[in-house]
């Protein structure tokens, strides 16, 4: 079977990231799996045993300072190399920020299609995408080159499959025209040790409701009890109350977990986009009339500032 | 400087949108088509660059004859002028070949600096900076929800999911931003006025040296098989909060298993 290239996320922190996971499970289906780990010296020996645990044949690996001190382009010009000399039946990147820029640049280099967002992928290259918020089911095929698929977070339910993966280190040789935009520096910001908001089965997002930044340790108290990641709605951002990375919506994240948990947030159309194809939503909003009910499994009309520490205090007791 | 701003006409993201049942294409007709808002974004960075260093800015947009509507929006914020490639051709043209035809518009207008949205509201893609650099050859700088200009460097605050990165580039070069990067001026009476009178010059794919045949559905790297919309959600239970409220949200919550 021809070889699936998968392009590996991961996080200095957390190690591979779960849409990596996803993205093996489902080449599986397409071929053989061979991870693609593009980033600093050591890492793919750092991820080698997690990659093999969902079933990765192989590793290829492009590690350094040329690498990792780049923005995008020089992962896309080794990507490019490998892809012309492998010949593989698909290339799957995560459908991050990062994962779509990678594919934009392999995409023009190779003269190739792309499809972002996907949430299925046919053996026949047949992709499922969803558009416009969440309310367009659209399948779509590369029809120049090979299938150059983003996967949506959440799409895969990832499946182990144990393979013992040995390392093939790539010649490093980054073009000039590929190291024009230098990272300088990095600078983590306070995060906890919360899941990924994209990736996570759990989102407690809260909204204008909360009141101020202070009151979204509520939202963050009941994230934590049921092992979820904060989410914010534009209006919580715009007011201040929350970091922009969390922001869930059109100009934000879109998030697809088991469970979505909507606070104080009205639900208006900017929210729902990045949120509606959450499988369980629930709703905490003192205004019956708030159209997040018209999404929402189970609703409760009332007051955020009571439901939500008795919620907190009946999960505690039932823990 | 000069800075040219990459604006996409597309449909309304607060009214129901579709995709044509004839040709799988975004339906301009079923909602009110507008400026992509990321764009409005781009539009005030490059007007604040103007103000600090000089120079002149110029709108870009690829579309359709009724994209005129936005490009003339755009130009009521500020902007000097405006270049419209619009050709009967480009209909149906992917992400890879739209990047063609705007590299060689580009090509003909010399930017310092090509500002643009992060993304746009319909496709939600993301790839038109990087995918515009690798043409150019030129650095792109995405994802900036800070940017800084001194002479010809450039230096962004990119965010990430940890946190941010500082990335830095000389011009010329692509930027792309966040709606966190700053606040966009609304136009003024002044500048609506003034918008009407602004230099919008047209562009074909003949002008640009670009054959019909590498664009549109003919030159498309890839093709939407089919389309539909997903049902509606329907909401659940509903219940006023006598008292209980929080513990029969957890009884639900048990019945899922998410407790």
């Amino acid at each position: 079977m021809s070889e699936v290239l998968v392009v590996v996320e991961a996080t200095r922190e957390f190690g591979v990231k779960k849409v990596t996971l996803e993205m093996l499970t489902l080449a599986r289906e397409l071929g053989t799996p061979s991870a693609v780990v593009l980033g600093g010296s050591g890492a793919a020996e750092a991820l080698r045993a997690r990659l093999g645990e969902y079933g990765a044949e192989k590793i290829y690996a492009a590690e350094g300072e040329e690498i990792d001190g780049y923005l995008v382009a020089p992962k896309a010009g080794i990507l490019a190399d490998l892809v012309r000399r492998v010949q593989p039946a698909a290339v799957l990147l995560a459908g991050s920020q990062e994962g779509k820029e990678i594919a934009a640049r392999l995409a023009v280099k190779l003269d190739n299609g792309i499809l972002t967002d996907v949430v299925a992928l046919d053996a026949d290259g047949t992709a499922t995408q969803i558009a416009f918020a969440g309310s367009t089911i659209v399948k779509s095929r590369v029809t120049r080159g090979l299938p150059l698929v983003t996967l949506r977070p959440n799409s895969v339910n990832p499946e182990p499959a144990a393979a013992d993966p040995a390392v093939e280190q790539l010649a490093v040789a980054v073009a000039d025209t590929d190291k024009l935009a230098k990272v300088v520096n990095r600078v983590a910001e306070q995060k906890g040790s919360r899941p990924e908001l994209t990736e996570a089965s759990v989102v407690v997002s809260g909204g204008r409701g909360v009141g101020n930044a202070d009151n979204f340790k509520l939202v963050e108290e009941l994230a934590d009890l049921l092992g979820g990641a904060v989410g914010a709605s534009r209006a919580a951002v715009d007011s201040g109350f929350y970091p922009h990375q969390f922001q869930v919506g059109q100009t934000g994240k879109t998030v697809s977990p088991q469970l979505y948990v909507a606070l104080g947030i009205s639900g208006a159309i900017q929210h729902r986009a990045g949120m509606q194809t959450s499988k369980t939503i629930v709703a905490v909003n003192k205004d019956a009339e708030a159209p997040i009910f018209e999404l929402a499994d189970f609703g409760v009309v009332g007051d955020l500032f009571k439901v939500v520490p008795q919620a907190a205090e009946e999960i505690r007791k039932r823990k | 400087m000069n800075i040219v701003v990459l604006v996409k006409q597309v449909p309304d993201s607060g009214a129901d949108r579709n995709l044509r049942s004839d040709d799988n294409t975004v339906d301009r007709g079923s909602a009110n088509n507008v400026i992509n808002e990321m764009d409005e974004y781009a539009i005030e960075e490059a007007l604040k660059i103007k103000e600090a260093h000089g120079g002149e800015v110029t709108i870009l947009t690829m579309g359709p004859d009724g994209a005129t509507e936005s490009i003339r929006k755009a130009l009521s914020m500020g902007p000097d002028k405006a270049v419209h490639v619009v050709d009967d051709a480009l209909h149906g043209s992917c992400a890879v070949t739209t990047s063609k035809v705007l590299a060689a518009a580009l090509g003909t207008l010399g930017a310092d600096l090509v500002i643009c949205g992060a993304e746009s509201t319909d496709g939600r893609v993301q790839v038109m900076p990087h995918m515009i650099a690798e043409r150019l050859g030129v650095a792109a700088l995405t994802g900036a929800r800070k940017l800084t200009v001194e002479g010809g460097t450039l230096t962004i605050e990119r965010q990430t999911e940890e946190g941010y990165e500082v990335v830095t580039a000389s011009t010329p070069a692509v930027v792309s931003v966040w709606d966190t990067i700053n606040e966009p001026r609304y136009p003024s009476f002044k500048g609506i006025m003034a918008a009407k009178k602004k230099p919008v010059q047209t562009l074909s794919l003949g002008d640009l040296g670009v054959a019909p045949a590498e664009v549109g559905f003919d030159g498309a790297t890839s093709a939407v098989v089919e389309h539909s919309k997903r049902p509606p959600r329907s909401g659940g239970a509903k219940v006023t909060d006598e008292g209980d409220g929080g513990v029969k949200l957890v009884e639900f919550l048990a019945t899922e298993k998410f407790v």
